[in-house]
């Protein structure tokens, strides 16, 4: 075996200190091998070292959490079957930003694969997935066409991977900004059932019991994928290609049934899947997490390819692989199950009592290293951190619109705005026959066979909101979530995060993970919806130019089986109302919006402000008009601001809507900001909508009628808006595919 | 009435087929695992959506060669009801139940949507429910779904009214606009379209549900 000398020390990016710590831990030198386990386990990919400090903030206990972070996805509860047996929903989203900027296909692929086996590893089955999405311009002069290829990789990936498992593509978002050309980002939420007493978990219990490896065979693929998600891209990122692992959806399919189907057997007594630093982190975190040790023999290990050194199998990333610790006496139903299945399942070894990760291969030991230290002691920094990193001035520009029907009409053929069908038809959104919205709705809503109840997902980012102001877009960031949620009747009661930021060694950088780490969790705290776990993604930087802070949240919720509204107005002749109100706005607080960016062009001052308690007020009463059926059609103002809420309200169905507003705000503002706590609602029943708002004391403005097939706004007397609703459809069906296809810029 | 649905490995709609006959239609219904050589006295076999044996190689061409094929191939010729939907209808053109092939979309992509049909028979066990010429609306979810056969083997669909479905918005570029078809004995019925996803009038549309209410009377008058 190879010498360690400095130079392989920092080829494995450990820095000088790291290597001591390492040493005092194994009380020698590491081999190359353990040097090896060492760098992917103590990876920021793997360990959170510059950030596990701050998410320590985050609230991540609540009245219906089974499970906080540490396990493989967070657990809560969901409700009890007709045979009184607790169910649980298990959720997390994942990043897969730089393997899918090296290879957009297979890095998205595998970042559905990833955690959708995260989900099943507890025991539920995946019955749904959502994306939050960011990519560079479309239409960018120099990296347009490459951005544009991204894209079309990343939907093919995900399509390809869900569609075969078989779990839904539920929703997401699509976003797109200069700072993600080089960076894009790819964040998966997934979200699984299981019966309570059935949940599994990642611990290696009972000295003497087997180790059990199944799935895919061990092949080269996927070394070092830890670590390349922890560093930067440079020009040399091209050679990082092998790194990136390839998905065999059908493989995981078949892992998933066998999962199950061996868990019920009542012979696992623990499972966990190999993800990121594949068979090494599953067999010390296994270790760690119940206290024991595991013993592996390398030579029983199924590989893909010959020759492989101990160092590679350790560190392959292949897919679709699992390990399971079997109760001693009964391994034989475990591996009958996976034969059934046709999967490879082989005893590798067993768990032992010193503590101990021993790996042998063919009998001469290759790594002994505790396995707690490696797995919980990584270094922890508490990285310098200064004022968030921002170069956006804070004084507005002068600006004013001459037209304000042709903004809208920019608005509709935005990137950020246009519809998303050519993306989400990719994806089967109802496999498994639980959808009751999907994609294009505020939250999606699944009905749930076995409680009879529904459980509604939202997901929202919101990088120029945060990159002005990282606490406060972060704040906003989880209202909407909640928002969202009680726009389709549903009620918080888990939340999970993925954090894409740039280099935390920058301290400007720091300083924007600080800050959105406090805005989350403050907002969590106030809408209850305590973090169960989630992802970080730092260093997601091309040539010393970061992303935008984009930390993403993904709400879940639940509520009783009702027939939830969407977003659309289903007939005319309905009253609208604003609940809410006009809200407040001014120009500084304009400058992150979709007005800004798209029609202006330019990014200032600062997010909108958010009141907490009016935004929980409006929430309330819009969930119980939802429930209740006091309304036909709820969906709330955000990106794009009232104008463009109204716009998406007659889309579905092409019903418009003659608005009338009393308003001393000027039209870009009173048409385009976006302040929160704001929900558009129509209904056949204002009185009830006016009493249920009195009653939770929020404001029902009422704003006019829907109608016909054009969309009039205008206040004080005064018309600001006069579309045909077809034809604003029209421009905004169609701008995706001309955006994709030519490339060219579309104006209005 | 007995449901047998087919389980290969890379079925990923066998619930929601079982969930549909079962629990909404209210028949019995049982899992077929694909290594067992019968169909275990079910009236109406079900081939379900997926991706049978990854179908990497070619939609259906591994699992004409699985045992519970040779099952569903006899039962089929005794005149049994075989149902095949999605990747089911590319398994019963690949195994020779049904003539033609499903091919790539004519976009090339996948595509999950709603889509309206026009049901062309009502002269089938799967079809007598409805309305001649009635307009419905069932999902599709495929990217190998566009239709294809020869001229003769099209013309020969027509004049023995052996289409079943068409799409009244060709989604995939299906010869003929054609979303499914019959056997000559009309007993083996192969679709693109998913009914079992639209029986709820919740998830919404209930256009599928038609299939189910067919069968049923059909067997109750072949029973009586």
């Amino acid at each position: 075996m190879s010498e360690v000398t400095p130079e392989i020390v920092a080829a494995h990016s450990i820095t000088p200190d790291e290597y001591q710590r390492i040493v005092s831990i194994l009380g020698r030198e590491p081999n190359l091998t353990e040097l090896g386990i060492f760098s992917v386990m103590w990876s920021e990919h793997c360990s959170y070292k510059s950030s596990r400090v701050h998410l320590k903030k985050l609230p991540t206990r609540g009245r219906y959490v089974v499970q906080g972070p540490g396990e493989n996805a967070g657990i809560v509860t969901l409700g009890h079957d007709a045979e009184g047996h607790e169910w649980v929903i298990a959720f997390k989203i994942e990043s897969h930003n730089h393997p899918s900027f090296i290879e957009p296909f297979q890095g998205a692929a595998t970042g559905v694969g990833g955690i959708l086996r995260d989900i099943f590893t507890m025991g539920a089955r995946p019955i749904a997935v959502m994306d939050a999405l960011r990519f560079g311009p479309l239409d960018d002069p120099d990296a347009g066409a490459r951005n544009r290829r991204i894209l079309d990789g990343v939907v093919h990936g995900i399509a390809h991977y869900g569609n075969c498992f078989g779990v839904p593509t539920v929703g997401g978002e699509t976003m797109f900004e200069p700072s993600y050309s080089g960076n894009p980002l790819v964040n998966v939420f997934a979200l699984g059932i299981a019966r309570r007493d059935k949940i599994f978990y990642g611990r290696a219990c009972g000295v003497g019991n087997p180790v059990i490896y199944a799935g895919a065979k061990t092949g080269r693929d996927g070394i070092h994928g830890a670590t390349m998600a922890s560093g930067e891209f440079t020009e040399e990122s091209k050679q990082k290609r092998p790194n990136v692992q390839v998905g065999d959806p059908f493989m995981e399919k078949l892992l998933l049934e066998a999962c199950l189907e061996a868990m019920e057997t009542g012979a696992v007594a623990g499972i966990q899947d190999m993800g990121a630093a594949g068979l090494t982190c599953s067999t010390c975190e296994m270790g760690s997490r119940a206290g024991t040790g595991i013993e592996i023999d390398l030579m029983h290990v199924p590989q893909r390819e010959t020759g492989m050194t101990p160092y590679e199998i350790m560190l392959s990333e292949s897919q679709e692989r699992m390990l399971l610790v079997a109760h001693q006496g009964r391994e034989q139903e475990v591996l009958d199950v996976f034969r059934k299945w046709g999967l490879d399942a082989r005893i590798v070894g067993h768990v032992t009592g010193d503590g101990m990760m021993r790996v042998k291969n063919h009998g001469e030991v290759v790594a002994e290293i505790p396995a707690r230290p490696l797995a919980d002691e990584a270094p922890l920094y508490n990285r310098p951190y200064t004022k968030p990193l921002r170069e956006a001035p804070m004084e507005a520009p002068a600006f004013a619109s001459a037209d304000l029907t042709a903004d809208l009409f920019t608005l509709a053929a935005a990137q950020d705005l246009c519809d998303k069908r050519w993306i989400w038809e990719q994806y089967d959104f109802m496999v498994r026959t639980n959808t009751v919205l999907g994609p294009g709705a505020d939250a999606a809503v699944l009905r749930i066979k076995e409680t009879g109840t529904m459980i509604a997902m939202a997901l929202d980012g919101n990088g120029r909101y945060c990159y002005l102001d990282p606490r406060q877009g972060a704040r906003l960031l989880v209202a909407e979530c909640a928002r969202n949620l009680a726009c389709v009747g549903a009620e918080p009661v888990g939340a999970t995060n993925n954090l894409n930021f740039g280099n935390p060694e920058r301290p400007g950088i720091m300083g924007q993970i600080v800050e959105a780490i406090e805005g989350i969790a403050e907002a969590c705290t106030f809408f209850e919806a305590p973090i169960t776990g989630g992802n970080v993604s730092l260093y997601n930087e091309t040539l010393g130019e970061a992303v935008f802070p984009t930390p993403v949240i993904g709400l879940v919720g639940t509520m009783p089986l009702i027939e939830p509204p969407g977003i659309g107005f289903r007939a005319s002749g309905r009253a609208l109302y604003l609940i809410g109100g006009i809200g407040e706005a001014g120009e500084t607080r304009m400058g992150g919006t979709q007005y800004a960016k798209q029609v202006l062009r330019t990014l200032w001052g600062l997010p909108p402000e958010i009141d907490f308690e009016a935004e929980k007020r409006v929430q309330a009463a819009v969930r119980e008009m939802a429930r209740s059926g006091a309304v036909e059609s709820a969906h709330d103002v955000s990106d794009g601001g009232l104008g463009w809420c109204l716009a998406e309200c007659a889309f579905p169905h092409e019903v418009g809507a003659r608005v009338e507003l009393d308003s001393s705000l000027r039209p870009e503002l009173l048409l385009f900001h976006e302040g929160p706590s704001r929900v558009v609602v129509s209904t056949a029943n204002p009185a009830l909508v006016e009493e249920i708002a009195a009653r939770h004391g929020a404001p029902a403005l009422r704003i006019g009628e829907t109608g016909a097939g054009e969309l009039v706004v205008s206040n004080r007397g005064a018309e600001l808006l006069r579309v045909s609703v077809r034809e604003l459809k029209q421009r905004w069906s169609a701008a995706l595919e001309q955006w994709l296809h030519a490339g060219q810029e579309i104006h209005a | 009435m007995k449901f047998g649905v087919v389980v290969f490995p890379g079925s990923n709609c066998d619930h929601d087929a079982w969930h549909a006959a079962g629990r909404v239609a209210g028949h019995q219904a049982e899992f077929l695992w694909h290594n067992e050589d019968t169909v275990r006295g079910a009236d109406c076999v079900i081939l379900p959506g997926g991706f049978s044996y990854g179908d990497y190689l070619r939609c259906g061409a591994i699992a004409k060669f699985s045992p519970v094929m040779n099952a569903v191939k006899r039962h089929a010729q005794e005149g049994g009801l075989v149902l095949g939907i999605c990747n089911g209808f590319q398994i019963l053109t690949e195994c020779g139940l049904l003539p033609g092939a499903l091919i790539r979309n004519r976009g090339l992509n996948f595509i999950c949507k709603p889509v309206r049909l026009r049901v062309e028979t009502v002269n089938s066990p799967f079809t007598c429910a409805y309305e001649p010429g009635q307009e419905t609306v069932i999902p599709i979810a495929h990217g190998e779904g566009c239709y294809v056969a020869d001229e003769r083997t099209l013309d020969e669909l027509e004049a023995e009214d052996r289409v079943a479905f068409r799409y009244l918005d060709n989604p995939n570029g299906s010869l003929r606009d054609i979303a499914g078809i019959l056997n000559p004995g009309r007993n083996v019925l192969g679709m693109m379209p998913h009914p079992e996803r639209a029986v709820e009038p919740l998830l919404g549309s209930a256009g599928g549900l038609g299939v189910f209410h067919s069968l049923a009377r059909c067997f109750a008058e072949r029973t009586r």
